[in-house]
């Protein structure tokens, strides 16, 4: 087919025009396509510089070293040990399984570990290293490092974690740390970043969690170069940070064994200050708890375990236990008394063994009486009705004023946990309490520390601290922050006249020493150690008629939680006291035989260098008490480790 | 004897026709693939086999087949379009069928040494069997409706069996220069204006039969274009790949942070960054003097190929380089406008940068039809 040239022509120019136009179009895209180029990279440079930069540097942190915790003479309790540990990274080890299976073969590591450590490399990203044993020996340690080659992927690490050499002495006094949790967040403004790092650890109780700022230290810095899947790339700058601050406690590391120690399998706390300056010098509190089993994350059945004992080896019984204090309240209802002037210290009162009251007999603990007695005797004899006469004079307001200054219904400011204020009733507080008023019962049970009045074990230090010094002596538990040494709160006078002191010490020394002293048979020979102190009983439980009626059951016989308290107060020297002592065995039976005797032991290690030399026991003990000293199984000096035990 | 071959024997003959070839145009397209070259090695950390060299590879055979294809007369070309047409249309049937969907996207059969992707075959075969077309077509009649209906069948039938693969790109390749050429051709404004305004109302039916069973877009392409029009609203999800080009484009600033030295593409902030988002890394590397240049070279492989267009007064030849040159436009209008966040991500990769083998081959085959009709052109 042969076109007319013309039309060709015209039809050329029509496809001439239309490349123009599209060459146009065409240029005018172009022309966008720069325009947009240039506002992207010229106009908004800054800003998409600035973006490039946050996707690339992160900030991570480095955690600072946690700050040691001592006691008194520099003794490690808390520290930070190398935790030897080995991890995998899934990129560099291709068959995970494979290489985890050849690891098992070389270090401890049961199936299940195995498994659990192969579902979770296989969940996360291939570069993240995930650690699959911890706190190796040295030896399995490098058993993995000398067999790297064979171990792709898999890096020998080290690391640091919490370690508590002295594990049972100071697991209620210094407590334990553990990861971060929500409730721990919780009512925090501000957190700290480091408590967003995975399983950073923090205090959880006790001292650790108290002065977890002192220890915690400052986070360091350090700027990474990251991709986008979050891999490391390199480390671009780093800011170290300042290691967590050294606490030195108040106690004696041996002195806090030994009573540890001496305690047993006992429910039992001991609480020993130092009479000069409050210093907390032991504060002992069993059956204890490894609290290195909660750092490592403690196992369901251990736990059960330790929920599950009726001895309640969790309960740091020194702060948090509340009991009646018996009759070691006596010093408190005979000095308001004097105090208030309804006596002197010659008073005395007949004692029939009982009194009448409203219809109602109030029993002295001894059946037949002990006739006339003074302050003194009724203090060494612990006569009951002595006390509910002079309550009855003094009423409870002035008792409650006189226990408050001597310590009791308070909460001191020590960093531990759990600190009960006791209770240390008067009129107003069973009004608010219980909507009832104060009966002259309540008042006459109060007397001998039974009833409403509740104590702890170092509510009880304190006020025999008070009594002995004359002084407000207020418990101390940080010596040194930092190796600086903390200020010792003023003791003022206690607004006590001395000579009713004198007179109550006096009872006190009575008891320990005279002949007719309930604690006689805990007596310190060593005449530069004499201890005074007071026993305590306290029911738990009341007696009905019925039993009453059947004569006195001895706790011998009654299922151990009925049985009653033993309580002890005491201090040594008593011509120039340095230490007072509290001591109560739960269900021990009587305090003259379940708790004095441990107070004695106690204070005399206090007042010894090491072990109490025998020439300190009366001379007909000697014998029992060096089998006894002998099978304590004290710690190592210098390993800190608990001795073997043998199987006989 | 037609009239192309009636002035065709001042044509060149022999090893001759080299000389009488476009070599600007060869130049340029041989330059802007080394660019290409460089940004694969930086983008693989310096590797050159990860991707450069392969492309290289790809690279060479596609010029030698430019070459080839450059040295046969184009009238015989021009006598294989509608067999070309025919046998593409078909493999897309069926691969319809028989196909093997990756990525969700391109659909291809494996023959074994090769790839097959009919989808690309099509790119070039519609634009001559269309050039065929309306240089067959008295072009007094070019806007008769029926005569407007036949190329537009051409069109729509493949772009509908692409569109169903479902290659969204591809599809609006083809449309876009099949429409080009039926522009060139002279096919009365009107019909474009017409489409224009079913273009419009076919967007307001898109979105507004969203969510309902009559929707026409799959989920994910929905999802595409509402990321396209908020990339801030999930910078971690889907908007994820356009925000972090923008920021790639723009902390390149000037003249960019220098060659190796692109953190959003080093540390693997950018998608795709050897596909489809190439230019990024170009544009972070060697900033707004890189990036322009590289749309200058563009924008003069172009203009070469109009000029060539413009300059030969075969019909056929004409429509073929204009219809060549509208489809490696629109690629690289497409690409940019969608990686500086100005257009919805639909995968349509870079010309001659992207590394990808078949689209390579098909495109230096283009240019070597380019090259045919410029060489046996009419004198």
């Amino acid at each position: 087919m042969r076109r007319n040239p013309r039309d060709t022509e015209e039809s050329n120019r029509t496809l001439n025009r239309r490349t123009l136009m599209l060459g146009g179009a065409m240029g005018a895209m172009v022309a966008v396509l720069g325009a947009r180029m240039r506002y992207l990279q010229v106009d908004q440079a800054d800003e998409f510089k600035l973006l490039a930069e946050e996707n690339r540097i992160n900030i991570r942190l480095i955690p600072p070293v946690r700050g040691l915790i001592q006691d008194r003479n520099g003794k490690v309790i808390a520290g930070s040990e190398q935790n030897y540990r080995v991890v995998i990274t899934r990129e560099a080890a291709g068959d995970v399984e494979l290489v985890l299976r050849r690891l098992a073969t070389i270090i401890p590591m049961t199936a299940e570990e195995l498994q659990s450590s192969v579902e979770e490399v296989n969940a996360l990203s291939a570069f993240v290293p995930v650690t699959v044993a911890e706190r190796l020996s040295w030896d399995d340690f490098s058993k993995v490092a000398i067999n790297a080659p064979a171990l792709p992927g898999v890096v020998p690490e080290v690391g640091q974690s919490r370690r508590y050499p002295l594990d049972t002495d100071f697991a209620h006094v210094v407590g334990y740390v553990g990861p971060v949790s929500e409730k721990d967040l919780e009512g925090l403004e501000n957190p700290d970043p480091l408590l967003k790092i995975p399983k950073f650890q923090i205090g959880k109780i006790g001292v650790e969690k108290w002065m977890e700022d002192t220890l915690r230290g400052e986070a360091g810095t350090k700027r990474i170069e990251v991709n986008s899947a979050g891999r490391v790339m390199r480390e671009l700058e780093r800011q170290e940070g300042d290691p967590g601050t050294d606490i030195r406690l108040t106690i004696d590391a041996d002195l806090q064994n030994f009573a540890q120690v001496r305690l047993g399998t006992e429910s039992a706390a001991v609480v020993v200050i130092d009479v000069t300056n409050g210093d907390i010098v032991c504060c002992a509190s069993a059956p204890s708890f490894d609290p290195n089993l909660f750092v490592r994350g403690i196992s369901h059945t251990d736990y059960k375990a330790l929920m599950d004992n009726d001895h309640r080896p969790l309960a740091n019984k020194t702060v948090s236990g509340a009991y009646p204090p018996g009759s070691t309240f006596k010093m408190v209802t005979a000095l308001a008394a004097l105090e208030a002037g309804v006596i002197d210290t010659n008073h005395t009162v007949y004692c029939p063994g009982y009194l009448e009251f409203g219809g109602r007999r109030f029993h002295c603990h001894s059946r037949g009486g002990h006739g006339r007695v003074g302050l003194t005797e009724s203090l060494a004899k612990s006569c009951d009705v002595f006390y509910y006469d002079v309550a009855q004079k003094v009423g409870i307001d002035k008792m409650a004023e006189m226990g408050r200054k001597l310590g009791l219904g308070q909460k001191f400011d020590i960093p531990m946990s759990a600190i009960t204020e006791g209770i240390m009733p008067n009129k107003q507080w069973k009004l608010e309490r219980h909507k009832q008023d104060w009966r002259i019962g309540d008042t006459i049970n109060a007397s001998i520390g039974q009833g409403y009045v509740l104590t702890s074990p170092l509510q009880l230090a304190v006020m025999t601290a008070r009594i002995a010094s004359g002084r407000a002596v207020a418990p101390r538990l940080v010596r040194m922050v930092n190796d600086k040494e903390m200020p010792v709160p003023d003791a003022v006078p206690l607004e006590v006249p001395p000579e009713y002191l004198a007179a109550v010490r006096n009872g006190m020394y009575e008891v320990v020493n005279g002949e007719h002293g309930t604690a006689k048979s805990s007596r310190i020979v060593e005449p530069t150690m004499v201890m005074a102190g007071k026993t305590g009983t306290s029911q738990v439980r009341n007696i009905s008629k019925a039993e009453r009626d059947a004569g006195v059951i001895s706790n011998e016989d009654l299922p151990w939680n009925r049985r009653d308290h033993a309580l002890f107060v005491g201090f040594a020297p008593y011509d120039a006291p340095r230490y007072a002592v509290a001591v109560v065995v739960e269900h021990g039976g009587g305090g003259s035989t379940a708790a004095a005797p441990i107070a004695r032991d106690v204070i005399l290690r206090a007042l010894s260098e090491g072990l109490p030399s025998l020439d300190a026991y009366p001379s007909s003990q000697r014998g029992r008490i060096e089998t006894m000293l002998k099978e304590l199984p004290l710690r190592d000096p210098v390993t800190g480790q608990p001795p073997v035990m043998t199987e006989t | 004897m037609s009239f192309l071959e009636h002035r065709v024997k001042f044509a060149p003959t022999g090893i001759r026709k080299i000389l009488y070839m476009n070599w600007p145009l060869v130049l340029l397209v041989t330059a802007v693939a080394s660019v290409g070259f460089l940004m694969l090695y930086s983008i693989a950390g310096g590797n050159i086999e990860t991707w450069a060299r392969p492309q290289m590879e790809r690279f060479g055979v596609g010029l030698v087949l430019m070459f080839i294809v450059a040295m046969i007369p184009i009238w015989f070309w021009r006598s294989m379009s509608g067999v070309a047409y025919i046998v593409a249309f078909l493999l897309l049937i069926v691969v319809e069928f028989f196909g093997t969907v990756g990525m969700g996207a391109q659909r291809w059969i494996d023959l074994g040494f090769i790839r097959l992707q009919p989808s690309e075959m099509m790119k070039f075969t519609l634009v001559m069997l269309l050039a065929v077309y309306y240089d067959w077509l008295d072009p007094k009649l070019v806007s008769r409706p029926l005569y407007v209906l036949i190329p537009v069948l051409m069109i729509v039938s493949p772009t509908v069996l692409v569109l169903m693969q479902p290659n969204l790109g591809t599809s609006l390749m083809l449309l876009l220069a099949g429409a080009t050429v039926m522009f060139v051709a002279g096919v009365s404004l009107w019909y474009f204006g017409a489409v224009l305004a079913l273009g419009v109302s076919a967007v307001v039916g898109v979105f507004t039969l969203r969510g309902t069973p009559w929707q026409f877009l799959h989920d994910y392409q929905y999802k595409r274009i509402d990321t396209f029009l908020d990339p801030a609203a999930a910078p971690l999800g889907a908007g994820y790949n356009i925000m972090q080009a923008k920021i790639a484009l723009g902390s390149g600033g000037w003249s960019g942070k220098g060659f190796m030295q692109g953190t959003q593409s080093r540390l693997n902030f950018l998608p795709e960054k050897h596909t489809d988002f190439i230019f990024t890394t170009l544009a972070e590397e060697f900033g707004f003097v890189g990036a322009f240049s590289l749309l200058a070279l563009y924008a003069l492989i172009i203009g070469f190929c109009l000029v060539a267009a413009w300059q030969n007064r075969d019909r056929f030849s004409s429509l073929l380089i204009i219809g060549v040159a509208a489809n490696f436009f629109f690629y690289i209008a497409v690409n940019l406008s969608m990686v500086m966040g100005m257009a919805p991500v639909v995968g349509v990769p870079l010309p001659l940068l992207s590394y990808g083998g078949s689209a390579m081959m098909v495109l230096l085959v283009g240019f070597g039809l380019v090259q045919s009709a410029h060489v046996h052109r009419p004198r």
